[in-house]
């Protein structure tokens, strides 16, 4: 189980990004943050990966504080993140990158296995390289493989899933969190925009403007997720009666 | 052969047994330790100058040629011009190599010449490995040159190799390439201390849709410096591709100086490069698998030479 406690976080400027969020990622449970985009979602889960240090707060991993623990250490003991924008390299194969986040070699099956949950063919993509002639689909869904090929995970993070991925890979990958979370019993905590991902989830927090606006049961928070909201104002008032014409 | 020479032969090529399979020529000091010609390669000593003429008969497919080099104590300034004919139609591997190895204060030297003669739809795959070892403070030196000439239809593949200590190392690469050849390069390598590298290709295009596509990847550590020029000269309707990354750590230096030149107007040529440190999303994303920095900045590392 994953709680953050109080968790603020501001950049060099002083813009405050995170103001006092606390919640809690139970096992088991598929948690899903939705909220507007600049409303600090990614901030958070570099936060839990240990990619940026709170300027406040607590994290707990099982109960023990993890708040000082760096990347290194956050990934050995059971916390996964999966990038919103994945990382190329040159030189680095599928095959080494699987290999890497399982911390031993895989067999041609165990490869087939984890790429097989977010579309793609073992045997055709093993052997290249984590590089730009991925296109962007094909690196996010290497990246997601990345985090399910991890061994002994406690808390899974995956910021904005389903960006890049077709119609088709994504009900293999909706059955993957799904699989994850009935077989596994890790945290699952997802960020996304995604209907079909809300849908799955047991808990939603709703994150905007740096602080929890909602938080709860699937049922009781989805109907009423899009209440209040309204979309941006034209600057040139164009949405007014009255307004520029 | 000596003791030094065998371990440098181990390191040199995974093929070594104690002897190799196939035709092969071991440089020992500039001596010969050891030579055996095939059927259908035969290796011959040069009469005018030091060094070698391996024949491999039109033809001739899957064998492999193996001409390593082995400079095994300092004082010695050892120079060779090995030439490799390449008969039509033959397919084969060629695997070359450079052990330098010193326990004192002299000097170790080795100057290998090697001129590649590809007939007509000839295919060569030319491994080299270069090394220096030992903890004298003698300078480990390798300096090869190498000139190919590949006619019509024929392919050269040259992957090179210099991983580590060797004090300093000035290469020398040039090709001229007929209607249709084609040569692809993967050079690696990797600097470290005050070692100092220099490498320098020249590329002439001049058959009608021949092509050539140079990759580099240089890592440099420590306080040691690399400099790489290419010029690839397109003369007639050819392609030419170079790409040049260099990856620094520490205190390390490099000047990359790509050239091209396109005579033709269907001349197509395209030179990419990229230096600087290893981009730091690389490493947290191995962090985020579990690695330590500096272990994730070794695979990091150990990729890009291998690429």
């Amino acid at each position: 189980m994953l709680e953050l406690k109080g968790i603020r976080w501001q950049l060099e400027s002083g813009e405050e990004i995170l103001k006092d969020v606390s919640l809690t990622v139970p096992d088991g449970k598929l948690t899903v943050i939705t909220g507007p985009n600049g409303g600090g979602k990614t901030s958070l889960a570099k936060i839990i990966a240990g990619l940026e240090k709170p300027t406040a707060g607590e994290i707990l991993l099982d109960g023990k504080n993890i708040t000082d623990w760096d990347i290194t250490e956050r990934a050995v003991n059971g916390i996964g993140y999966a990038f919103q924008q994945p990382v190329r390299f040159k030189g680095i194969r599928v095959r080494d990158l699987l290999e890497l986040a399982a911390g031993e070699t895989l067999t041609e099956g165990e490869m087939c296995d984890v790429l097989g949950e977010v579309g793609l063919c073992a045997q055709e993509y093993i052997d290249r390289d984590v590089d730009a002639s991925l296109s962007g689909g094909e690196s996010k869904r290497i990246e997601i493989a990345s985090v399910l090929a991890r061994r002994n995970s406690k808390v899974l993070v995956f910021d904005e899933p389903e960006a890049g991925i077709d119609l088709w890979s994504f009900t293999g990958l909706i059955d993957a969190f799904e699989e994850l979370k009935h077989k596994h019993g890790e945290a699952l905590l997802i960020i996304s925009h995604q209907e079909r991902i809300l849908d799955i989830a047991d808990n939603i927090i709703v994150i905007a403007d740096g602080k929890i606006r909602m938080q709860g049961d699937k049922d009781e928070i989805l109907p009423k997720l899009l209440a209040g909201e309204k979309g941006n104002k034209c600057p040139l008032g164009k949405d007014k009666k009255g307004g520029m014409q | 052969m000596n003791d030094t020479t065998f371990s440098l032969l181990s390191i040199l090529s995974d093929d070594f047994n104690g002897t190799y399979n196939g035709a092969f020529n071991i440089r020992e000091n500039s001596q010969c330790a050891g030579r055996r010609s095939t059927e259908n390669i035969k290796i011959e000593s040069k009469t005018d100058e030091p060094g070698l003429d391996i024949y491999i008969k039109p033809g001739t497919k899957g064998e492999t040629v193996y001409i390593p080099a082995c400079v095994t104590h300092g004082n010695v300034d050892d120079l060779v011009y090995n030439d490799f004919h390449v008969g039509e139609g033959a397919d084969v591997v060629i695997v070359a190599g450079c052990g330098v190895h010193t326990d004192n204060d002299e000097e170790a030297k080795h100057n290998g010449i090697h001129r590649f003669f590809l007939a007509k739809g000839s295919h060569v795959l030319y491994k080299e490995k270069h090394i220096g070892t030992g903890n004298g403070t003698g300078a480990k030196k390798i300096d090869p040159v190498t000139d190919a000439y590949l006619e019509e239809d024929s392919v050269l593949e040259m992957d090179t190799v210099q991983i580590s200590g060797v004090d300093s190392t000035f290469r020398k690469t040039s090709a001229k390439l007929g209607a249709r050849a084609k040569l692809i390069i993967h050079e690696r390598i990797m600097t470290d201390g005050d070692e100092k590298a220099s490498t320098d290709f020249s590329v002439d295009l001049n058959g009608e849709d021949s092509g050539v596509d140079l990759i580099s990847r240089s890592v440099a550590k420590g306080s040691s410096h690399q400099e790489y020029h290419s010029r690839i000269s397109g003369n007639c309707r050819c392609t030419g591709h170079s790409e040049c990354d260099a990856i620094l750590v520490g205190n390390g230096t490099v000047n990359a100086a790509p050239e091209l030149f396109a005579g033709n107007i269907d001349a197509s040529l395209i030179h990419e490069a990229a230096i600087g440190k290893i981009a730091g999303e690389q490493i947290i994303k191995l962090r985020t698998l579990g690695l330590t920095q500096e272990k994730a900045e070794e695979k990091i590392i150990e990729g890009f030479l291998r690429g």
